[in-house]
């Protein structure tokens, strides 16, 4: 053998003896391709996954939705969402009870519960907290025998060898207290977290604004110390007694009551605090941001946001039954067959980091998740309509025995006109008609089923499926851009759109006395080749009235700084609910909320003063024919007035594999984990059938690069016996 | 040799400066430190007073390079430049926007990119001076030629490409390695394998024909026909004399690269999950997190300068006629 061919081969040899000892590594225990080397099978495991690494896990700043995939599952608010309950519907869950407010005059006189919310100066949410609930372990509770904290005073010589939570040799618990819950109230003030509710909760908590401002000083005055919460009182958040806790809100805000089911209400124990707030600690990384404390079901026991996180069962956990009270669909769909069973019903959740499609894709497929979304890429492999246009996995799905799930979100996308701008805004009766015939004119029935694969409903005002004050069929369509046809609800004709655009003082698109043509400009941040088609469509929809639709790409930034200087005419814009109220969207809508002044979250900048007046008036109501009647009115005025065209409402599409149970989408619930139920035997059997490795492309690979060698060592043997 | 060390040392610290200079202004074109806050307070309930609260905690209120309002030293130290750019002088990198330590993330983010950087540069080295050595000794002929030709097919191919037909090939049909992923120790060597192979094979292509070129230059040169002459075999003229030759410019291509392998592949690391500094930047540049881009930045730039006086350090070492004075 020559040394030119000892190399080559060498190499060779390198590579298949570095590939084979992977396999037989991978291969004493697991497939060759299983991504849990190692780990141990027919375990109670749910496997999933998470495309961005959470920035926040303190429940004061955590707001995203993969944030709360964690937060919601280890820290428990007084309130939680029934699993089943359609519509959506608060229980307890620390709490004994969901509280009914107490109203007071401006005297401090006790009203009546339909006391008109003029005359209520504040509201009074007193929670009593069930006794006996305990943290999860961890060494911010330990103590020693004399009853000392055990790390509550370390100094760097202490610190020195621990890197994570697990380096703590002793951990400890306590009593869940109604002070934790008081404690994170006031942790929303605290400057040094910026809660993203902290504005809008300052609004409504008596004294939050006040309490703000106090530590805003404080910390000013002393920016190296560790502020101590429990030396600033908060006027509208005080602790009754051991288990009991009042909020006092100001006004009325019925809608308060749907944040107690939020993270940002789950309690804080101090001791937790001032453990992270030790010198030293917040180089390693160890802050109440990145290790949660909680009461929840599950605690964080593996944290590397780069590349997994593990949620195991809490020991300590209070106990919770999983619900009983399904309606019949729930029996149906096998929902209710865990009835009565202790919680949770997993004793771990894997979350591995995967940031690209075509991976996670790839994994769901091999069955190392459990459950995927459903990319564009992917779409056609999983889904197909069935003749009445019905979603249904296909059959290679199916053989494989994958559901899916399909929902609508409690969300809505739209195009906004700018009403500040003087083309397209306005109230008067000419731009109305501009609006409503454009509204007719961006066909997105069309737009769903070409570029959503009929992931959507056309939107038909701005309050989504599920909520109370949508209406479902023709009865609740909108009259100015869609009719009845029987029950079938069929977008008004172009001609409409035609007329209503000449009547607005633009005959086939152009001014009627100038006869300059109608140009509008449409600001969006989209880019890239999918944007492209997207906006093509756009222009085209236009094109049709005879209206020129000029685009304005710009990135994220500039489009938020157009929006909130009003300089944008057309934008698309998009909201997903806090929470399932009609107030949460009508709000967007609310004059006082305009973008352009206030920096609200009315991105149109519409401003009607009768919606308004009514927005007033339905937001403090209780759901019912009265709350109904005045929806219908405003949503009247907003269909008429058109300051948004109403786009549509995303339908999200999912993929489960048959060996994961009690999977019932909920828009609203972040905490739905522990629900889950999983079969270890049968995911064990289908990830071994499926992942059999294919051997003959490492014979056919060294096979092609030794007749790629091959000829080459004969010519060199020729070449040097030539040569010699 | 010291007195040049010393000297290459204090020119690299007007280059750092300006290297933080333009990475700062560049980032503050596109970016205010009101869109920061913004996207770090998320786009629901974000008011005037939250932001201002956010840049006051972070440091981002102040005056980006020159404080009118300070007098004296303070003009220049009492600025968003000089509160985030000096302490990376000794290396505290201080905080991203999330709070995490930046100093700890890069040393755990570093093991990762190097158990793919280290193996793709080694045996990428080994596999393309190879295939160059074997083109070399076959110049001339088909093989040379239709070695050529793959390695430009090699080359023209993106590498992006190389990634999903490696996952879809060797992953998903063939099921022969894990398609993404991460894990420590020895259970770590299945998830390295296939981004290792694609990487190496991506590199073939350009790798190969510059080595090639170097050599079929060397082989043209006198001591190459004294060395045949004195009846040496082509194989031990190639890899005892050309080789050897051949090395100060590939010394100049790979000695550079050495340090440079801490920052990890931005693609590579981001389709195959692996948790190092390339994925790391990539997170922080679409998070707009300043902090984090910027101690990568200068991260980069000083290892950038650490490889080019090895580099010089290395002519010395392979030429004993280049002296470093």
């Amino acid at each position: 053998m020559t040394r030119m061919g000892i190399s080559l081969l060498g190499t060779i040899l390198f590579a298949t003896t570095l590939f084979t000892t992977a396999s037989l590594l991978t291969g004493c225990s697991d497939s060759w391709n299983s991504p849990y080397p190692g780990s141990a099978k027919q375990t109670k495991t749910v496997y999933s996954a998470f495309s961005e690494r959470p920035k926040h896990l303190d429940p004061a700043r955590s707001y995203s939705s993969n944030e709360v995939e964690f937060t919601g599952q280890i820290y428990e608010p007084p309130l939680q969402y029934h699993f089943l309950k359609r519509p959506y519907t608060l229980i307890p869950l620390t709490a004994e009870a969901v509280p009914k407010p107490r109203f007071y005059d401006a005297a401090g006189k006790a009203l009546p519960d339909d006391a008109p919310s003029a005359a209520i100066a504040e509201s009074m949410y007193e929670i009593h907290i069930r006794p006996g609930i305990r943290y999860q372990p961890h060494p911010a509770f330990a103590r020693d025998e004399a009853g000392r904290y055990r790390y509550h005073a370390l100094d760097a010589a202490a610190l020195a060898d621990k890197t994570t939570l697990a380096d703590f040799a002793h951990t400890g618990t306590r009593e869940l207290t109604a002070a934790d819950y008081v404690y994170q109230i006031k942790r929303l003030a605290h400057p040094g977290l910026s809660s993203p509710i902290f504005g809008l909760m300052s609004e409504h908590i008596v004294g939050l604004k006040e309490l703000g401002a106090t530590l805003e000083q404080a910390a000013r005055a002393r920016p190296d110390a560790v502020l101590n919460l429990n030396d600033y009182p908060l006027a509208g958040a005080e602790v009754v007694d051991r288990t009991t806790y009042r909020i006092r809100i100001k006004g009325k805000y019925p809608q308060f009551i749907y944040w107690l089911a939020m993270p940002f209400f789950a309690p804080v124990p101090w001791e937790a605090e001032a453990f992270f707030a030790q010198p030293g600690m917040a180089d390693r990384n160890l802050t109440l941001d990145w290790q949660p404390v909680g009461t929840g079901p599950f605690y964080l026991a593996e944290n590397d946001p780069n590349r997994r996180m593990v949620l195991k069962k809490n020991p300590y956990f209070h106990g919770e039954s999983y619900p009983a009270d399904g309606d019949a669909a729930d029996r149906q769909a096998n929902l209710l067959a865990d009835a009565g069973k202790p919680l949770p019903l997993v004793d771990e959740a894997i979350f591995s980091l995967e940031k690209e499609t075509i991976p996670y894709w790839s994994k769901f497929m091999q069955g190392y998740y459990d459950s995927s979304g459903i990319s564009s890429d992917s779409f056609d492999q999983a889904v197909q309509f069935s003749a009445r246009g019905e979603p249904q996995p296909t059959d290679s799905m199916r053989d494989k025995n994958i559901h899916l799930i399909t929902t609508v979100a409690a969300s809505i996308w739209y195009v906004g006109f700018n009403m500040l701008d003087p083309v397209v805004g306005g109230l008067g009766a000419d731009r109305q008609k501009l609006r409503q015939a454009l509204s007719i004119a961006f066909d997105y029935d069309e737009f769903i089923s070409i570029f959503l694969n009929g992931r959507g409903i056309p939107a038909q005002g701005p309050i989504p499926p599920g909520l109370f004050g949508y209406v479902e069929g023709v009865a609740g369509l909108n009259p100015y851009v869609y009719q009845a046809r029987g029950k079938q609800i069929v977008r008004r004709p172009l001609a409409d759109a035609k007329k209503l655009l000449a009547e607005a003082g633009y005959p086939n698109g152009r001014h009627a006395k100038t006869g300059e043509p109608l140009v509008l400009y449409f600001d969006t941040m989209a880019s890239g080749p999918d944007a492209k088609s997207r906006l093509d469509w756009m222009k085209k929809q236009l094109d049709k009235l005879g209206v020129q639709l000029v685009v304005r790409g710009t990135d994220y930034n500039r489009f938020q700084d157009k929006i909130r200087k009003g300089n944008a005419q057309l934008f698309e814009w998009g909201w997903n609910a806090d929470y399932p109220d009609p107030e949460n969207f009508f709000f967007l809508l609310y004059g006082p909320h305009k973008k352009v002044g206030t920096g609200g979250e009315n991105a149109a900048n519409y401003d009607n003063p009768e919606f308004n007046r009514l927005f007033e008036q339905m937001k403090d109501m209780d759901n019912g024919p009265a709350r109904q009647k005045v929806i219908d009115a405003m949503l009247e005025i907003v269909r008429r007035d058109a300051p948004w065209i109403y786009a549509y409402y995303p339908k999200s599409f999912g993929l489960r594999h048959g060996w994961v149970h009690n999977v019932k989408p909920n828009l609203m619930a972040n905490n739905t984990l522990k629900y889950r139920r999983v079969d270890p035997a049968l995911r064990e059997r289908q990830r071994e059938a499926w992942n059999q490795p294919v051997l003959w492309p490492i014979a056919l690979m060294l096979g092609g690069l030794i007749a790629l060698i091959a000829p080459a060592a004969i010519a060199w043997r020729r070449r040097e016996r030539t040569t010699a | 040799m010291f007195a040049y060390l010393l000297r290459r040392v204090l020119y690299a610290i007007p280059i750092l400066i300006g290297v933080n200079l333009l990475t700062f202004a560049l980032f503050f074109v596109v970016n205010t430190p009101d869109d920061m806050a913004r996207l770090q307070l998320g786009a629901k309930h974000v008011t005037p007073e939250a932001i201002e609260r956010w840049k006051s905690e972070h440091g981002y209120d102040k005056p980006l390079l020159i404080n009118q309002a300070a007098e004296g030293r303070a003009q220049f130290t009492d600025t968003i430049f000089f509160q985030h750019s000096a302490a990376m002088f000794v290396f505290e990198f201080g905080k991203g926007d999330d709070g995490r330590d930046i100093g700890t993330e890069i040393r755990n983010r570093m093991g990762p990119s190097l158990a793919i950087a280290l193996p793709v540069f080694v045996i990428g080295l080994l596999v393309n001076i190879t295939f160059a050595l074997l083109m070399v000794f076959f110049r001339a002929t088909y093989l040379d030629l239709w070695g050529v030709v793959l390695c430009v097919v090699l080359m023209s191919i993106s590498g992006l490409f190389y990634i999903i037909a490696g996952q879809y090939f060797i992953a998903s049909l063939w099921k022969l390695l894990p398609i993404s992923g991460f894990a420590g120790g020895i259970n770590g060597l299945p998830f390295i394998l296939l981004p290792v192979l694609v990487s190496v094979v991506a590199g073939i292509g350009g790798g190969s024909r510059w080595y090639r070129t170097i050599f079929i230059e060397e082989i043209g040169k006198d001591y190459v026909r004294t060395a045949r002459a004195k009846g040496l075999s082509e194989l031990r003229v190639l890899f005892r004399h050309v080789l050897k030759n051949g090395m100060i410019p590939i010394l100049t291509g790979a000695v550079v690269v050495i340090p440079t392998l801490f920052m990890g592949s931005l693609i590579t690391e981001s389709f195959f999950g692996i948790p190092g500094l390339g994925s790391y930047t990539i997170d922080a540049i679409q998070a707009q997190d300043f902090a984090v881009v910027r101690a990568m930045v200068f991260l980069g730039s000083v290892l950038y300068i650490v490889g080019l006086i090895l580099t010089d350090l290395s002519y010395s070492w392979v030429d004993p006629r280049v002296r470093l004075q």
